[in-house]
């Protein structure tokens, strides 16, 4: 029996399109759009000015928080501009513009070669910090700071999340079948960093080669592979965490507060990297997919190419898209433009058409109860639309918790009245945290 | 970009996430309980002949003219086609006995749409069913008509006599007699549940009316605690407290008649299509356990000791009174919370 958690919902996973082609390496684009925030925490610093000559490698913002992460130039070639450009998340953000001088060649002394087991803890979570590794399942969060937790927090596991559960999604996926030993490496790594001995990885039932692979991998070894019943959230932190280890992540608390660490397969394979081979994080596997594009692929992206780059190189659209979508369709950001920059958290770029999105009219909650039963943080997601839609927001929190809500959107996609809980619970969120703010 | 598509960058939409959504609807869920009903209510055509196809047909096209009426008048989207108005008034007309006089379910339909649901804001905000606010107000209204039937000598005929239902010769002359009326208790079992005998119109098949409410559960709009636990509450209080029901004369506890209690009167189309009416009703499965209990329980206590001889649409809507007490009450349990 695989583990499962209680609510979520099972929508149609259309992952037939990419799930068995091979990672693309994509060319190398002319120009490089590459945001100095690419992380959650605070944006990084330009260290560049138009005109300088960059290589590959090479820190071309710096972090100047703890919660933030440096950004590397993704090629070698000439900065042509810093300014303000699309992001696909923050809707705008300075931009350090590269213009490719084709040669494509490395900072000095990269690639190197190193071996990490006679690295001790502080110097890999200082490769792993210097790196610029974020978490790249869509969170981007900044590992080394995951990777730090406080001595009263003890970690005992360290959870791989290879579920990835976002319909459409397969780059994980591939990544898992084609760098399975990276991933290992870099888990081995990651383990080591937290001092602990036990490591899990949970991947989904709908991927069989994918747990076959790890599984005899990982053979004779501390890590575990648990394979998961196929049902979105399930890559989602604290359900994955209640179901590999059965444990509950307090309300408004994070993993390490039950002794465990989770990162995602490809933070792995960059972990890796930037360990023995002292590479940071300028590259990433996504998929580009959805009912829009002519032929749907999973492609090695260098940082900062942009959308619609990634778009020609899967033979365009086929039809007009209704959706550009950044990540998957459960919890990824809408687009306004294809001109946006690939960054580290990338994991997907879809063009849904009309038949994908199945939208609809907003109606009335008729309090089908199909939200509670979806929602995995038990909550009351229809009475929290009613709340957001005319207040007070006061109750939400108090009464009906909104905060720990995850924004999953399996409310809103099991709802038959289309109504838009997620936007609602938001909405909720960001007036109680303006009035927690006026209050200080 | 390829070169027979034209990217228009100005059309994407931009919402928040998710951005894919089931196929499910409102419309969707309201036809499908239409469809449940079909087959009882074209028994019951079939049953009582033109009175109940006239008194159907007009109870489904006033329910719907006043909504339309009502949301022209305010001004609102009209909303017609979703079948929740078809679904009342469908509702409503197999709750009133088939040969009532034309403005009886011109005036259940009213009250039933105009009163109950669009006082309220219309769909989803109504507290009260409206069908069985329709209902009750004709009762209040007619009882005499509401209480009367067409007798039925044998399936498909119909004469002009009429008689009381089951449960009115039950409550006016006892259950020996209402064994008589029948012959046997088997007979009399059989007749009820295959619907060959008087009452309203969704009182009669039971048969057709289980087969409609399992394939509300299977399709997963109905939890199938709701008519379980309202029918086996009835079922058990009955068999306690036996009072009308008790077989034979007796008097003492325990000896109550449980499958009459189960096949008479609208319990089952209650049960499977009323206390399971989403909008009026607890949203969690707890929540609508301990809603089917007490509509069950207020069902028997009507039944046995209220001065009307049926009590489920009473009951029920005692129990959508509460529905909101009983939502804050029971809540999901929260994620985390152990900890």
């Amino acid at each position: 029996m695989a583990k499962s958690f209680r609510g979520g919902v099972h929508p149609d996973d259309r992952k037939r399109y990419t799930a068995a082609k091979s990672i693309e390496v994509a060319p190398l684009p002319q120009k490089l759009i590459i945001p100095t925030r690419q992380h959650l925490g605070a944006p990084c610093a330009p260290i560049v000015k138009v005109g300088d000559l960059v290589k590959k490698g090479q820190v071309i913002a710096e972090a100047q928080a703890f919660v933030a992460s440096p950004i590397h130039a993704s090629t070698s070639g000439k900065v042509v501009e810093v300014a303000e450009y699309p992001h696909p998340v923050f809707g705008a953000c300075q931009a350090v513009v590269i213009e490719s001088d084709g040669k494509d060649e490395w900072a000095p002394g990269l690639p190197l070669s190193r071996d990490w087991q006679s690295l001790d803890v502080k110097e890999l979570k200082e490769i792993v910090r210097l790196a610029g590794l974020v978490g790249m399942g869509g969170a981007t969060f900044p590992t080394h700071v995951k990777m730090s937790p406080p001595p009263e927090k003890p970690i005992d596991s360290f959870i791989l999340n290879g579920a990835e559960c976002e319909p459409y999604l397969t780059a994980d996926h591939r990544v898992m079948l084609e760098q399975t030993e990276r991933i290992i490496t870099g888990m081995k790594i990651a383990m080591k960093i937290l001092g602990v001995s036990k490591g899990y990885v949970g991947i989904e039932k709908n991927k069989p080669d994918a747990i076959e692979i790890i599984r005899k991998a990982c053979t004779g070894s501390a890590i575990e592979v648990v394979p998961l019943k196929t049902k979105y959230p399930q890559g989602a932190e604290k359900t994955l965490i209640k179901v590999i280890l059965d444990r509950e992540v307090p309300s408004g608390g994070l993993p390490m507060d039950v002794g465990t660490v989770v990162q995602n397969v490809g933070t792995m394979v960059a972990m890796a990297d930037a360990v023995e081979k002292g590479i940071p994080l300028i590259e990433r596997v996504a998929t580009i997919t959805g009912g829009a594009i002519a032929e749907p692929k999973n492609i090695l992206l260098r940082v900062g190419a942009t959308f619609a780059q990634a778009i020609e190189l899967c033979g365009g659209f086929k039809e007009q898209p209704v959706k550009v979508i950044m990540g998957g369709p459960m919890m990824g950001m809408a687009q306004r433009t294809v001109e946006v920059p690939v960054i580290k958290g990338t994991s997907g770029i879809l063009a849904l058409s009309a038949a994908d999105v199945n939208m609809g009219d907003e109606q009335p909650c008729i309090r089908c109860g199909r939200c509670i039963e979806a929602c995995p943080m038990g909550l009351v997601p229809n009475m929290l639309s009613i709340l957001g839609e005319r207040g007070p927001f006061e109750v939400a929190v108090k009464e009906y918790n909104v905060l720990d809500c995850v924004e999953c959107g399996s409310c809103v996609y099991v709802c038959p009245a289309k109504r838009n809980i997620v936007q609602y619970i938001k909405l909720c969120k960001a007036q109680n945290a303006a009035q927690a703010a006026a209050k200080k | 970009m390829s070169a027979e598509v034209k990217l228009d960058t100005g059309m994407f939409t931009v919402s928040a996430s998710p951005h894919i959504r089931c196929d499910e609807s409102i419309s969707k869920i309201m036809w499908t309980v239409n469809t449940a009903l079909a087959p009882a209510a074209l028994f019951s055509i079939y049953q009582f002949g033109i009175g109940a196809f006239s008194t159907l047909a007009l109870c489904i096209a006033v329910c719907v003219l006043t909504e339309y009426l009502i949301q022209k008048w305010q001004e609102k989207p009209i909303t017609i086609n979703d079948g929740s108005a078809f679904l009342t008034g469908l509702l409503l007309g197999m709750n009133i006995p088939p040969d009532v006089p034309w403005y009886m379910p011109i005036f259940g339909s009213v009250v039933a749409i105009g009163i109950a649901k669009h006082t309220m804001g219309g769909l989803g905000f109504n507290i009260f069913n409206p069908a069985l606010i329709g209902r009750a107000s004709l009762v209040a209204s007619w009882p005499v008509l509401m209480t009367t039937w067409p007798k039925m000598d044998m399936p498909g005929k119909v004469d002009a006599l009429t008689t009381a239902t089951p449960l009115g010769i039950l409550k006016m002359e006892g259950y020996a007699k209402l064994v008589e009326v029948f012959g046997d208790q088997a007979t009399m079992y059989k007749a009820m549940f295959l619907g060959t005998h008087g009452g309203s119109m969704g009182e009669t098949s039971a048969v057709l009316l289980i087969l409609g409410g399992f394939y509300l559960i299977y399709r997963g709009y109905v939890n199938w605690q709701i008519p379980v636990v309202m029918i086996s509450t009835v079922a058990v209080l009955t068999w306690i407290f036996g009072g009308l029901y008790n077989v034979s004369g007796s008097t003492g506890l325990l000896t109550g008649d449980p499958i009459l209690s189960i096949l008479s009167g609208g319990l089952i189309l209650g049960a499977f299509f009323m206390a399971t009416d989403m909008v009026t009703i607890p949203i969690t499965v707890k929540g609508q356990i301990i809603f089917a209990a007490g509509a069950g329980a207020l069902t028997v206590l009507i039944r046995l000791q209220g001065g009307y001889p049926e009590g489920v649409c009473y009951a029920i809507l005692l129990m959508n009174s509460v529905t909101p007490l009983i939502d804050r009450a029971i809540k999901p349990v929260r994620f985390g919370k152990t900890v």
